[in-house]
């Protein structure tokens, strides 16, 4: 069975956008992004678009590692994504994990939380349900 | 009520807000307007891919390409610029966008109170009829909830 820490978490528009691994928790990455000029969005503040990007990045690098424990290929497709911005995020790095709600054969449901300081503050969450489809069946 | 001489015009606007930050960085362009809508341009780019290997854009770009174009069409229909937040934001991904494509994000304010905008789009590729993605998303005016800002 393939080490799921090996893997690819961040992809070329995270990697782009400076979003980087920080560290593993229970299976799950935690990704991390500096507040960069590429992130801010009104002065001194985060942008909603970079936040979203974060959260999907980490619910994408969940279910990828999730699967790559199964040992299971698929190809992962977006069906939607309901952001909730709770705060706005300041001018410090910021950080989301993802959990896995519900891993079906098809689809996966996958709740994520982005915080600065205060995991228990979070700035924004998300839930997003993505399709996927399987190697031999692709 | 701004003046016509003053009113918001996201044509003129568009380039100071996309010049940098996170909008410059995507490299949204203004595309077209009408009283209520805007539509912006999200231009191909190589690093901008939601896999390696693959030809298919990231899904995090259209939010922000969504998040834009409806603050754009938020305030024309307000016909100023105010602050607001975006509260919530929705997007279905119908479709992946052709590749090496522009993606276009056109959003319309289609209800608009004292302390809420509520705004719905899509994004698509070349024909507004065949949209790669939906959007719904509802926007509040900072302004109006200054002292409640939580860690504000």
């Amino acid at each position: 069975m393939a080490d799921p820490r090996d893997i690819e978490i961040v992809t070329p528009y995270a990697r782009s956008l400076g979003i980087a691994l920080d560290r593993w928790e229970s299976d799950a990455p935690v990704l991390r992004v500096e507040f960069c000029d590429a992130v801010q969005g009104r002065p001194g503040a985060l942008h909603g678009g970079a936040i979203s990007g974060l959260l999907e990045t980490a619910g994408y690098g969940a279910l990828r590692a999730e699967l790559a424990r199964s040992g299971r290929v698929a190809q992962m497709k977006p069906i939607n994504i309901t952001v909730q911005f709770l705060r706005s995020g300041r001018t410090r790095p910021s950080f989301a994990r993802a959990r896995i709600v519900k891993l079906g054969r098809r689809t996966a449901n996958i709740s994520v939380e982005a915080w600065q300081d205060d995991e228990t503050k979070p700035i924004a969450s998300a839930v997003m349900n993505i399709l996927m489809v399987d190697a031999e069946a692709a | 009520m701004a003046d016509e001489q003053t009113r918001f015009d996201p044509a003129q606007a568009t380039p100071f807000l996309t010049a940098r930050s996170h909008n410059g960085w995507l490299g949204l362009a203004y595309r077209d307007h009408g009283e209520d809508w805007a539509e912006l341009e999200l231009p191909w780019r190589d690093d901008l891919l939601g896999e390696d290997g693959s030809e298919v854009l990231a899904s995090g770009p259209i939010i922000s390409l969504m998040d834009m174009a409806s603050g754009l069409a938020i305030w024309t229909r307000m016909g100023q610029f105010r602050a607001i937040a975006t509260l919530d934001l929705r997007v279905d991904y119908t479709r992946p966008a052709r590749t090496r494509s522009s993606v276009f994000g056109r959003a319309q304010c289609y209800r608009l109170t004292r302390s809420a905008a509520f705004v719905r789009g899509i994004a698509h590729d070349g024909d507004a009829e065949d949209p790669v993605a939906h959007m719904q998303a509802v926007f509040m005016s900072i302004d109006a909830r200054t002292v409640e800002l939580p860690g504000g």
